[in-house]
C-alpha cells in the first residue's frame, strides 16, 4: 500500500526540498518505488535539486488541469529507475492547484508508487496546506535554531487539524528530522542540543543530519545527497532515516565525517 | 578520500554555475509563453491526426534543453492498420480528438 509523505518545516532555507530529494532516493535504492512531488507552484526547486531541470515538459498543474497525462509529466531518474519526479510550474499562480484536482493526482500515484514524498513549500498558506492535506505521515524538518523550532510547532499544529487524516479523526504521523546539526557547536552550548528540540515539539525523531558540505556539492551537481557520495555523514543520516521511515527502530545516531589523510591535510581549508 | 575525489569537490560549483545560466537562459527566453509545449504538442498531434488515427496517451514527450541546443522529442505510437481501423471507430464517438 502506498505511502504519502509530506516534508514541511513552515519556515523556509531548513532543508525541505534537500530532505526530500535525499529520502527519495535512499527509499529508492532499497527497491521502493518512489516519487517526489514539488508543491511550490512557482518557485519550483525539486528538478534543479535532482538535476532535473532540463527535461521538465509539463507538471503538477499541467495534470491538475487535465492538459497531461500523469505519465507524460512524470520524470524518471537517470541514476535510478525506481525514483520519478513530478515537477511543479514555474509560470503558474499556486491558485491554479485545486484541492479536487491535486487529490486526482495522489489516488493516480497511489496507483504507481509505494512512498509519495511531497516537497511543501514553505509557509503556512494554500501550497503548504494542499501538500500536507493527503498526507499519511509529516517529516518535521527542523533546524536547531529558535525561528526554525517556533515554526515547526506551528506546522505540527495544523497537520493535526488541517488534513485529510486529522478530519476523519485519524492520526498523522510526524517525525522529526533534525537538520544541520553541528554536535561540536550543540555540546558547547552554542546550539540547542536534540533533546531540547524535541522536548519542545514532542515528536518522535526520524534523524539528526549534521552540517555537512557534502549537502551544497550535492546541489551544485544536481544528486540527491544518497546517490552521490552515499559515504558522506549526511548520506548516512538520510540512509538511516529512510530505514526508521520503512518501520525500523534503529539507535538514532549522529554519523561524523569519516576523514583520511588528504582529508585532514585539506579539510580546514576547504571549510575556509 | 583519493587526490581525484579532491578535485571533484572543487568542481562543483562550476558546474551549479553552468547548470544555472542553462536554466535561466531558458526560463527568461520563455518567460509568459509557459504553455509552448503544450500548444506544440496539441498543434504538432492535431496535424499527426489528420492523416493517422493516433491515441493521445501514446503520444511521449521528451526535452532537453541545453547550450546552444535544446531538443524536443515528440515520440508518437502509430497503430496498426487493424488497430487503427478499431481506434477511428472510437474517434468518432470522441469528438474531442478530432476538433483539432
Amino acid at each position: 500500500m502506498a505511502t504519502v509523505i509530506v516534508v514541511t518545516s513552515g519556515k523556509g532555507g531548513v532543508g525541505k526540498t534537500t530532505s526530500t530529494a535525499a529520502l527519495g532516493g535512499a527509499l529508492a535504492q532499497s527497491g521502493q518505488n518512489v516519487v517526489v512531488v514539488d508543491f511550490d507552484v512557482g518557485l519550483r526547486n525539486l528538478d534543479l535539486v535532482m538535476g532535473a531541470e532540463r527535461r521538465v515538459v509539463f507538471d503538477l498543474i499541467n495534470v491538475v488541469q487535465g492538459d497531461a497525462k500523469l505519465p507524460q509529466a512524470l520524470i524518471r531518474d537517470k541514476r535510478i529507475d525506481t525514483l520519478s519526479l513530478l515537477p511543479a510550474s514555474q509560470t503558474r499562480d499556486k491558485d491554479a492547484l485545486t484541492a479536487e484536482g491535486v487529490a486526482r493526482v495522489i489516488d493516480e500515484l497511489r496507483q504507481k508508487f509505494d512512498w509519495i514524498i511531497c516537497d511543501s513549500p514553505a509557509g503556512i498558506e494554500r501550497g503548504a496546506t494542499l501538500a500536507m492535506y493527503h498526507a499519511d505521515a509529516a517529516v518535521v524538518v527542523t533546524n536547531p535554531e529558535v525561528s526554525s523550532v517556533r515554526d515547526s510547532d506551528r506546522i505540527i499544529g495544523m497537520l493535526d487539524s488541517k488534513t485529510a487524516r486529522a478530519e476523519k479523526g485519524e492520526r498523522i504521523e510526524k517525525h522529526l528530522l533534525l537538520t544541520r546539526y553541528d554536535p561540536a557547536r550543540a555540546a558547547r552550548g552554542e546550539m540547542l542540543k536534540t533533546e531540547d528540540v524535541l522536548e519542545i515539539l514532542s515528536i518522535p525523531l526520524l534523524g539528526i543530519i549534521p552540517e555537512s558540505e557534502e549537502v551544497l556539492r550535492s546541489s551544485n551537481l544536481g544528486t540527491p545527497v544518497t546517490l552521490g557520495n552515499t559515504n558522506s555523514a549526511a548520506a548516512k543520516a538520510y540512509f538511516e532515516a529512510a530505514r526508521r521511515l520503512r518501520g525500523e527502530t534503529l539507535v538514532v545516531s549522529i554519523p561524523a565525517e569519516r576523514k583520511g589523510f588528504m582529508g585532514r591535510l585539506f579539510g580546514r581549508r576547504a571549510v575556509a | 578520500m583519493t587526490l581525484m575525489s579532491l578535485f571533484r569537490r572543487r568542481n562543483s560549483a562550476p558546474v551549479a554555475r553552468e547548470r544555472l545560466q542553462v536554466l535561466l537562459a531558458h526560463e527568461r527566453a520563455f518567460a509568459g509563453q509557459s504553455d509552448l509545449l503544450a500548444v506544440l504538442q496539441e498543434e504538432i498531434i492535431a496535424v499527426i491526426a489528420k492523416h493517422v488515427s493516433i491515441e493521445r496517451d501514446r503520444v511521449h514527450i521528451k526535452l532537453d534543453r541545453g547550450d546552444p541546443i535544446s531538443t524536443l522529442e515528440i515520440d508518437v505510437e502509430v497503430p496498426s492498420a487493424a488497430a487503427a481501423a478499431a481506434l477511428r471507430g472510437r474517434a468518432t464517438a470522441r469528438p474531442a480528438m478530432a476538433s483539432g
